[in-house]
C-alpha cells in the first residue's frame, strides 16, 4: 500500500490543478481513474511524434510548441509522468563537472522556477540551495573545480568550511568533512508536477496529447522516418523523438531500421521517512555526500535520501516486461551500506521512522552522459534519453537543445558530447551495456580525476599489435571501442594501481612520458594509431573530386599524393570534423579522421553525397592499422626499410605514396604525424601489420626506436598548438577562429559549406580566438595540474575556458589551449577579438580556484622547436608559414 | 560402507569407555547429538565386534599390526583428557587459518559459464569437497559436463576396502553413462573416427579438482572397454531414444561387469595386473546424479544419499530425500537380498545388519568377493600376482558363501521434476549423513546459499521501524553473512559444520580445532571420509521450462 503512496500524491497535485488538455483531449478521468476507451482518436498524420511523456518527452514537446511547431503528438504507453519521472528524487543541480550539462541543468532550473506562474500548475519548486560535501582533500579539488565553472557562468556558488555547512544545515555531522560546496539556487521540485505543467503549456500551445498509448514500431522509407506503428494505430509523421527513458534501447531496436540508443537500467534505490518530531523545513538545502555516496533531501517534514552504490543491480538487460517496474523490490540489505553512510553524515536521524524504500530504476549510458540528437541511419529520427539519474535537472535545458536543433537544424550550442551520434553500433551490445553501466553507476560518486578511464567493456576494437604492445608494458585507454597506447611502462618499472593513481597533481607516469617525448624528439618512437576512422570515397568521373571540394573547406584539387588538412564545416564555418585526406588517384580520396567521427562523419557525409552509384563511400578502418613513426630518424629507419630515398626532395611533407616495407608490398605511407614532429604514418593492410611492426622495431634499433603513447602524441601536439577536433574543435568553432585561415580555400572562388560564414568572420572579424598559454608559476610537482575546462581570466576577467593541457616537455612548463572571447564589460555582448586584444592581455589560469599567470601565445615556438634539427626535416604542416 | 576397516576395530570399544566420559560437561538432551558426531563409530562398530567376521579379522590380522594399533588408545586418553587441560591443548590446537587451510584443501566450485545473465542450465554450478578420515582416502568424486547430449553428471562414491574401485568408478562410470545416452549417429561418428584415427568428439568436459587425478595407465586399458560398450550399442542400435534411467542402469551394470571382467582376464602389464585385481577385490558405492533441464535423475548403488534443498514458501528449509540406502536398515533392501537366495540362507544373508555378516552396503561396484564363485575366486587369486595371495583379505572367503552373487552395482533410478523451490542438491557419502540430519543439512546449506544472494528480503510493510533499528537489523545481518562468507564453498561450509558442530548446532572452533587434529590413526573412529557435492539450481530457468510446458 506504501507503493501507491507516491502514485496518489501526485494524482491529487495533478487534478487539483486541473490542466485545460485533459479537458480537451478528453474528459475520461474526470472522475475515475479506472481504464476507460479512448475517447479521442489518433490523428492520421503529424509533423511530429514524441514517445514517452516524462520529462524528457514533455520538455521536448513544450519547447517545440513554444519555437513554433504546432502540429505534434505526444504518446505515453501509461500515464504522463508515470515512469522513472514519477519515482525521481525531484532535486535540480547545476554543480556538473560537464559545461554542457552544467548549462542544460542551469537553464532547467530558471525554467520550473517560472513554470507554475506559467502554467498555473503547482510544481513544488523550491529555492533549498545544495551543499555538496568533501571528506577528503582531493574530493574538495573536484568541488572547487565545479565552483569555478559555476561562477564563471554567473551561478552563485561558494566553497565554505565543514562550520559554515552545519550552520546551512544543523543536522549534519562534520568531523569528517574537510570542506564544502554550496550552491544557493539549487531547487527542489515535483518532478512529476514540473512533467505534467510542461505537458500543459505544451496542451495549451497545440500539442495533442495521448496517454495509454504504446509505440511498436517506426517506419522509415529510404533513411528517413515516415511514421509510427501504434497499438491504436498509425500516424504519419516527419519526425519521430524518442523519449522513451529507459525503453528508449528497445524502441530503438523495434523498427526495420535500427537505431543504436545505448543505455541500461539500474535499480536506484531511496528511502523515505515520516516527519521528525520537529518537521524539517521545506527550504533546508539539499545535502550530496558523494564520498558517503548519498544524497538526502528534505521531503514532507522527513528526509529522502538515496544513493549510487559500489555495487548497482542492473535490470531489463533482457528488455523484459516494462511493467515490472511497478513491482520492483525494496532490498534493504543492498541498501544498508548507503544507510549506515546517511547515519554517519547525520546520526540524529537513528529514531527517526521509515515509510518506504523507494526502488526506481534509472538508465545510465555507457559514458554517463545522456543522449541526444538523430539518429545517424534515420533522419527525422531524434533521440533524448539516458538521464543517468539526473533526468529533472537536464530534462529543461536537453529538450529545449532538442528543439532547437529540429526546429533550427542544430542547437544553439556545442552538444556533441551528448551527441547520439558519438555512439556507433559498438556500444549496442546487450552485454556491453550491462557491464558497462555497473560501472557508471558507482561513477555518479567516484572521484573523476584527469585522464580517468572506463575499466569494463574493454578490450573490444584492438590492433593487431595489441598483444605484442601489451607484453611490452603498454597501459591502455579506450576511445569508440579501441584500445589505444597511453605509455609503455618499461621492465622493472611499477606503476601504482589504479585507485592510487588517482590524483589532481603530478601523475606517477610524468617522468615514463617524458623519456617518450625525448625519444621522438631526438630519435624515432613508433605510436600505433589504428583507431583512426578511414574512408575511401572514389567515383568512375569526377564526381569524388567535385562534391569533395564543396564539402570540404580547403582544396582537394591537389596533384596525386598530396595530403590536406581540411575541415569538413557547416553552414556556419563550425568544424563538424578536421581530416586529413590523401589523393590516392585522379578519382579516389583516403580520408583519415579523429577516432570518435566514425558515425558521425559517415552519417553527415551519407547525408549530403549525392545517391549516386559511381560514387561511392567506404568506410576503411577495420581495414588498416596506422603506425605512426614519429621523429628524427623515422626518414632513416623507413628508407633502410623500402630501399627507397625517404629524404625531403624525395619525400616532402604532406606526401602520400603507396611503397613497400620489408617483405610487406602497398603499404599506403603518408609523411604527416599529427603531431608537428617530422616522421610518417604507415597505414598497413592489417594482415602486414606485424611484419612491418617487426621490420621497423628491428631496423629501427640502431636508430634508437622505442614504442610511445599517446600521452606522448598528446604532449607533443599541445606544445605545438595543434588543435584536435573533438577536443579544441567544435561545431560552434571556425578555421578563422583558430588560426586555420590557410587551410580554407577562400580566394579559390569555388563554392564549399559554410563559405559564406567564412567570408563573413574574415570581413568582420571573429569573436573567439584559439590561444596558447604558457603556465608561467606553476610548479608541475607541487601545483594542481591544468586538465581541461579551466577558466580563463584576463587582466582579472573571465574570457573563457580551456579545452586541452598537456605539460610540455620541451619547454618545460605546463600548456593549455583555449579559447579566449571578449565580453562588454557593462552589457556582456560578444565583441570581436583582436590579435591586439589577445596580445595585450595579462592572463590568468584558474586551477580549481587558484590562479595562475599565463603568457598568451597566438603561434607556436617554430624557432625553438626546429633550430635542433635540419630544415628539411620540418614538417610543413602549415603553422610555420604564417 | 566400510566393510571392513581395520583390525584396529576391536580395540575401539575397550578405547572408549562411555559417551559421557568423554565430555563430561555435554547436557543430558544432547548426548544423541553427540552421539551422532563424535561418538558414532562406537554405536556403528559395537555392533560388529562381537561377530565372528571380527575374530575371524583377529586371525589374519598380523600381529605386529596388531602391537602397533594399541598406540592409539594412549594417544586417545591423552586427548581426551587435554580437552580440560588448556596447558596441553596447545600439542592440539589449531589456529583459525590452520583450520581453513585443512577443511579448504580439496574444495572446488564450478559456475555453470554465465554469458549476459542469461543461463541456459538450470544448475547454476557446484560447490564440492572432502575431507579425508582414512589415509589415503577412500572417497572420490566426479562432476562432469555431457558435450554430445545435453546435462550435467555429478556423483559421489564411497570405497572400501581401499580406494582402487572407487577411483576407477570415478573416472569411468560417466563415460559409461554418456555413452549410453549417445544416439547411434553419435555412436557411429565416434566409432568412425576411432577407426580410422582421426580427432574424437569429446563427450564429457569434467570439473575436477587438481587431487581428483586419472590414472595414465589404464587408460588404454580403459578406452578399449569402453570401445566394446558402444561397438555393441551400435551393434544393437535400438534406434528408440534413449531412457535416461536406462541408461544409467546399464551404465551402471555394464561397467561392473567390465570391472569383473577385467580382473578375470587379467593384464599382460603386471602392473595393470594388479590395479585391476585390487579394483574388482576392493568395493566402491556410487551415487550419481544426472540433471537435465529440470529432469533430475538419481541413480544410486551403496549407502551415499542425494538429498534436494526445498524452499518453503516461508521462506524454510525442508529436505527431500532422492536415494534409498541400500544397506540393513532398508527393509525392501533386506527382502530383496532374501528373495535372490534360498530359503536355507535366510539366517546367514543379513547378520549384525551386514551382507554376510560382512558387508554394510547392500549395493557395490567391485568386491567381487560377493559376486565371483569360490572357484573362480580361488582361481583368480592363485594365478595373480604375489601382492594378492599375500594379502589375507582378498584370500579370505566370506562364511555361508553358497549361492553367488549376493552383491549387484545395479542402481535404483529416482526421477524428478526440478521445481521451482528446488534450491540445490546434496550428493555426500555416508561419512556426512552418519553426523548430520538432512534437515539440518538442508537448512545450513539453504542459509548458506541465501546469504550470498540476499534471498530473504526484509520488508518494511506497516510496521513502525526506524532508521537506526533497520541499520542494527542490516548490520547484524551482514555479520551473519560474512560468517557465512568465510567459506566460498558450500559443501567446505557443511564439513565445517558436520565435524564442528557443538551441542548447540553452531561450529565451535576449540571442538573444529581438535577433531581436525586428531592423529591420523585415530582420525577414522571419529569421523569417516565425508565428500559431498553441493549443486546449486537454477530458479530462472527451472520457472521459465515450467511456463513454457504449461
Amino acid at each position: 500500500a506504501a507503493g501507491m503512496f507516491l502514485r496518489v500524491l501526485s494524482d491529487i497535485q495533478w487534478r487539483a490543478a486541473n490542466p485545460k488538455w485533459r479537458r480537451m483531449t478528453s474528459s475520461r478521468r474526470s472522475t475515475s481513474t479506472t481504464a476507460e476507451p479512448h475517447p479521442v482518436s489518433l490523428p492520421a498524420q503529424a509533423q511530429v511524434v514524441i514517445c514517452g511523456g516524462g520529462i524528457t518527452g514533455t520538455s521536448v514537446a513544450y519547447h517545440l510548441s513554444k519555437m513554433g511547431w504546432k502540429d505534434i503528438v505526444l504518446l505515453e504507453q501509461g500515464r504522463l509522468a508515470a515512469g522513472t519521472t514519477r519515482f525521481c528524487a525531484g532535486i535540480v543541480s547545476t554543480a556538473r563537472p560537464v559545461s554542457i550539462e552544467l548549462k542544460m541543468a542551469h537553464y532547467s532550473n530558471k525554467l520550473y522556477q517560472q513554470l507554475e506562474q506559467e502554467t498555473g500548475v503547482p510544481t513544488g519548486y523550491t529555492k533549498t540551495g545544495s551543499l555538496s560535501l568533501a571528506q577528503t582533500q582531493d574530493r574538495l579539488i573536484s568541488l572547487k573545480r565545479i565552483a569555478s565553472s559555476l561562477s564563471v557562468m554567473g551561478i552563485p556558488c561558494e566553497i565554505i568550511t565543514p562550520k559554515q555547512a552545519v550552520q546551512l544545515h544543523p543536522l549534519i555531522n562534520i568531523h569528517d568533512l574537510v570542506g564544502a560546496m554550496y550552491v544557493p539556487e539549487d531547487a527542489l521540485v515535483t518532478s512529476a508536477n514540473v512533467s505534467l505543467a510542461l505537458a500543459t503549456a505544451a496542451s495549451r500551445n497545440g500539442v495533442q496529447i495521448h496517454e495509454r498509448t504504446s509505440v511498436s514500431h517506426v517506419t522509415v522509407q529510404k533513411g528517413r522516418v515516415t511514421g509510427v506503428e501504434t497499438d491504436r494505430g498509425r500516424i504519419q509523421c516527419q519526425y519521430f523523438v524518442n523519449c522513451a527513458g529507459q525503453w528508449a534501447y528497445e524502441l530503438g531496436h523495434s523498427g526495420e531500421v535500427p537505431v543504436h540508443i545505448p543505455l541500461h537500467a539500474c535499480e536506484h534505490f531511496y528511502l523515505l521517512t515520516h516527519p521528525l518530531a520537529e518537521p524539517l523545513s521545506s527550504s533546508l538545502p539539499t545535502v550530496v555526500d558523494p564520498d558517503g555516496r548519498i544524497y538526502i533531501r528534505n521531503w514532507q517534514g522527513g528526509i529522502l535520501s538515496g544513493g549510487f552504490e559500489k555495487n548497482p543491480k542492473p535490470l531489463f538487460t533482457e528488455g523484459r516486461n516494462q511493467l515490472e517496474i511497478q513491482n520492483l523490490q525494496e532490498d534493504w540489505d543492498h541498501f544498508g551500506p548507503l544507510l549506515s553512510a546517511l547515519l554517519r553524515r547525520m546520526p540524529g536521524l537513528e529514531a527517526l521512522q521509515i515509510l518506504q524504500l523507494v526502488n526506481c530504476p534509472e538508465s545510465f549510458t555507457p559514458d554517463m552522459r545522456c543522449i541526444m540528437g538523430e539518429s545517424p541511419t534515420a533522419r527525422g529520427y531524434f533521440v533524448l534519453a539516458g538521464m543517468n539519474s539526473a533526468g529533472i535537472s537536464y530534462g529543461g535545458g536537453a529538450g529545449k537543445y532538442l528543439a532547437e536543433w529540429m526546429v533550427n537544424g542544430y542547437p544553439s550550442d556545442n552538444v556533441w558530447p551528448l551527441d547520439l551520434k558519438r555512439f556507433g553500433t559498438l556500444q549496442s551490445s546487450r552485454t556491453f551495456l550491462r557491464h558497462r553501466v555497473m560501472e557508471v553507476m558507482p561513477l555518479m560518486c567516484d572521484l573523476k580525476v584527469p585522464r580517468w578511464d572506463f575499466q569494463t567493456g574493454r578490450q573490444l576494437r584492438t590492433s593487431p599489435l595489441y598483444d605484442r604492445l601489451d607484453a611490452q608494458g603498454a597501459r591502455w585507454m579506450e576511445k569508440h571501442g579501441f584500445e589505444r597506447v597511453k605509455y609503455f611502462v618499461p621492465p622493472g618499472k611499477d606503476l601504482l594501481d589504479l585507485d592510487h593513481s588517482k590524483t589532481f597533481y603530478k601523475p606517477d607516469w610524468f617522468d615514463i612520458v617524458g623519456a617518450e617525448v625525448k625519444c621522438c624528439k631526438e630519435a624515432v618512437c613508433v605510436i600505433d594509431m589504428s583507431s583512426f576512422t578511414k574512408f575511401e570515397i572514389s567515383s568512375t568521373g569526377d564526381e569524388a573530386l567535385e562534391n569533395l571540394q564543396y564539402l570540404f573547406s580547403n582544396d582537394l584539387d591537389v596533384p596525386v599524393g598530396h595530403v590536406v588538412h581540411t575541415g569538413m564545416l557547416n553552414e556556419k564555418g563550425g568544424y563538424e570534423n578536421d581530416c586529413s585526406i590523401a589523393r590516392l588517384s585522379k578519382r579516389s580520396f583516403f580520408m583519415i579522421s579523429p577516432t570518435d567521427q566514425q558515425v558521425h562523419c559517415w552519417a553527415w557525409l551519407k547525408n549530403r553525397l549525392p545517391d549516386d552509384s559511381n560514387l561511392t563511400l567506404e568506410d576503411v578502418t577495420w581495414k588498416y592499422t596506422a603506425l605512426n613513426l614519429i621523429g628524427p630518424r623515422a626518414v632513416d629507419v623507413l628508407s633502410e626499410l623500402s630501399y627507397a630515398p625517404m629524404t625531403a626532395e624525395h619525400f616532402p611533407s604532406l606526401f602520400c605514396k603507396e611503397m613497400s616495407v620489408g617483405y610487406a608490398n602497398g603499404i599506403r605511407v603518408m609523411s604527416i604525424t599529427h603531431t608537428g614532429e617530422p616522421g610518417f604514418v604507415l597505414y598497413i593492410p592489417i594482415e602486414y601489420a606485424l611484419h612491418v611492426y617487426n621490420e621497423v622495431m628491428n631496423m629501427g634499433q640502431k636508430y634508437g626506436i622505442r614504442n610511445a603513447g599517446y600521452y606522448a602524441l598528446r604532449s607533443l601536439r599541445i606544445e605545438k598548438f595543434f588543435a584536435f577536433w573533438g577536443q579544441d574543435l567544435d561545431a560552434f568553432t571556425t578555421p578563422m577562429e583558430c588560426g586555420r585561415e590557410f587551410q580554407v580555400k577562400l580566394e579559390k572562388g569555388m563554392e564549399f559549406v559554410g563559405q559564406e560564414a567564412l567570408l563573413e568572420q574574415k570581413q568582420n572579424g571573429v569573436y573567439k580566438r584559439f590561444t596558447m598559454f604558457i603556465l608561467e608559476d606553476h610548479d608541475t610537482d607541487m601545483d594542481l595540474w591544468p586538465w581541461w575546462g579551466e577558466p580563463i581570466f584576463r587582466n582579472g576577467r573571465y574570457v573563457g575556458k580551456t579545452t586541452s593541457s598537456a605539460y610540455s616537455y620541451t619547454l618545460e612548463r605546463h600548456v593549455c589551449l583555449g579559447f579566449v572571447h571578449n565580453f562588454d564589460e557593462k552589457t556582456g555582448e560578444e565583441l570581436v577579438v583582436t590579435t591586439d586584444f589577445i596580445n595585450q592581455g595579462e592572463y590568468e589560469i584558474d586551477i580549481a580556484g587558484q590562479r595562475f599567470q599565463a603568457k598568451a601565445k597566438l603561434y607556436p615556438f617554430s624557432s625553438l622547436f626546429t633550430q635542433r634539427r635540419r630544415k628539411d626535416e620540418v614538417e610543413l604542416s602549415g603553422y610555420q608559414t604564417e | 560402507a566400510i566393510p571392513v576397516r581395520s583390525s584396529r576395530l576391536p580395540l575401539l570399544s575397550d578405547a572408549m569407555p562411555a559417551p559421557a566420559h568423554l565430555f563430561p560437561l555435554i547436557r543430558n538432551c544432547e548426548i544423541s547429538r553427540i552421539g551422532s558426531t563424535a561418538c558414532y563409530c562406537h554405536h556403528r562398530h559395537l555392533c560388529c565386534l562381537s561377530s565372528h567376521f571380527a575374530h575371524s579379522h583377529f586371525r589374519y590380522a598380523p600381529q605386529k599390526k596388531f602391537a602397533a594399533l594399541y598406540r592409539p588408545k594412549e594417544n586417545f586418553n591423552h586427548f581426551i583428557h587435554t580437552r580440560d587441560h588448556a596447558s596441553a591443548s596447545q600439542r592440539f590446537y589449531l589456529t583459525p587459518p590452520q583450520v581453513n587451510s585443512i577443511l579448504k584443501a580439496n574444495e572446488y566450485s564450478f559456475k555453470v559459464p554465465e554469458f549476459d545473465g542469461k543461463n541456459v542450465s538450470s544448475v547454476l554450478g557446484f560447490d564440492s569437497n572432502q575431507l579425508p578420515a582414512n589415509a589415503p582416502i577412500e572417497d572420490r568424486r566426479s562432476a562432469a559436463t555431457c558435450l554430445q547430449t545435453r546435462g550435467m553428471l555429478l556423483g559421489v562414491f564411497d570405497g572400501h576396502a581401499g580406494c582402487a574401485c572407487a577411483q576407477a568408478v570415478s573416472e569411468r562410470l560417466f563415460y559409461y553413462i554418456a555413452v549410453s545416452l549417445l544416439p547411434h549417429e553419435t555412436l557411429l561418428e565416434i566409432e568412425n573416427a576411432v577407426e580410422s584415427g582421426r580427432a574424437l568428439l569429446p563427450i564429457l568436459q569434467w570439473h575436477k579438482h587438481p587431487n581428483d587425478y586419472f590414472s595414465k595407465e589404464a587408460s588404454k586399458l580403459y578406452f578399449n572397454s569402453l570401445r566394446t560398450y558402444w561397438q555393441e550399442l551400435i551393434d544393437l542400435n535400438s534406434g528408440e531414444t534413449t531412457d535416461v534411467r536406462e541408461a544409467l542402469i546399464n551404465a551402471f551394470k555394464r561397467l561392473d561387469n567390465d570391472i569383473s571382467l577385467e580382473a578375470q582376464v587379467g593384464d599382460p602389464n603386471s602392473f595393470l595386473n594388479y590395479l585391476v585385481l585390487r579394483v574388482a577385490f576392493s568395493g566402491a558405492t556410487a551415487c550419481v546424479a544426472h540433471v537435465d533441464g529440470v529432469d533430475l535423475h538419481i541413480a544410486n548403488t551403496g549407502d551415499s544419499r542425494a538429498m534436494l534443498g526445498v524452499q518453503e514458501e516461508d521462506g524454510s528449509w525442508s529436505a527431500v530425500t532422492l536415494s534409498y540406502d541400500h544397506n540393513a536398515q532398508n527393509e525392501h533392501e533386506v527382502e530383496r537380498v532374501k528373495t535372490e537366495h534360498p530359503k536355507s540362507e535366510e539366517k546367514t544373508l543379513v547378520k549384525q545388519d551386514r551382507l554376510l555378516g560382512l558387508l554394510m552396503p547392500f549395493r557395490a561396484f567391485g568386491d567381487v568377493k560377493f559376486k565371483w564363485s569360490i572357484e573362480l575366486q580361488k582361481r583368480v587369486i592363485e594365478s595373480g600376482p604375489d601382492q594378492l595371495n599375500d594379502n589375507e583379505y582378498t584370500k579370505f572367503i566370506p562364511p555361508n558363501y553358497h549361492t553367488p552373487p549376493y552383491l549387484t552395482a545395479e542402481p535404483e533410478v529416482i526421477y524428478h521434476k526440478l521445481r521451482p523451490q528446488d534450491k540445490f542438491l546434496v550428493l555426500a557419502t555416508d561419512g556426512l549423513w552418519e553426523t548430520m540430519h538432512r534437515q539440518d543439512v538442508a537448512r545450513i546449506v539453504g542459509e548458506y546459499l541465501t546469504g550470498v544472494h540476499h534471498q530473504q528480503p526484509i520488508a518494511v510493510g506497516g510496521y513502525k521501524v526506524t532508521l537506526g533499528q533497520m541499520h542494527g537489523l542490516l548490520t547484524e545481518r551482514r555479520a551473519r553473512i560474512s560468517s557465512v562468507f568465510e567459506d566460498q564453498n558450500a559443501a567446505t561450509h557443511l564439513i565445517r559444520h558436520a565435524v564442528g558442530n557443538n551441542e548447540f548446532g553452531t561450529v565451535d572452533h576449540e571442538r573444529l580445532s581438535k577433531m581436525l587434529s586428531l592423529p591420523e590413526e585415530l582420525a577414522r573412529m571419529y569421523r569417516d571420509d565425508i565428500t559431498i557435492i553441493v549443486v546449486q539450481f537454477n530458479s530462472h530457468v527451472i520457472g521459465a521450462c515450467q511456463n513454457e510446458e504449461l
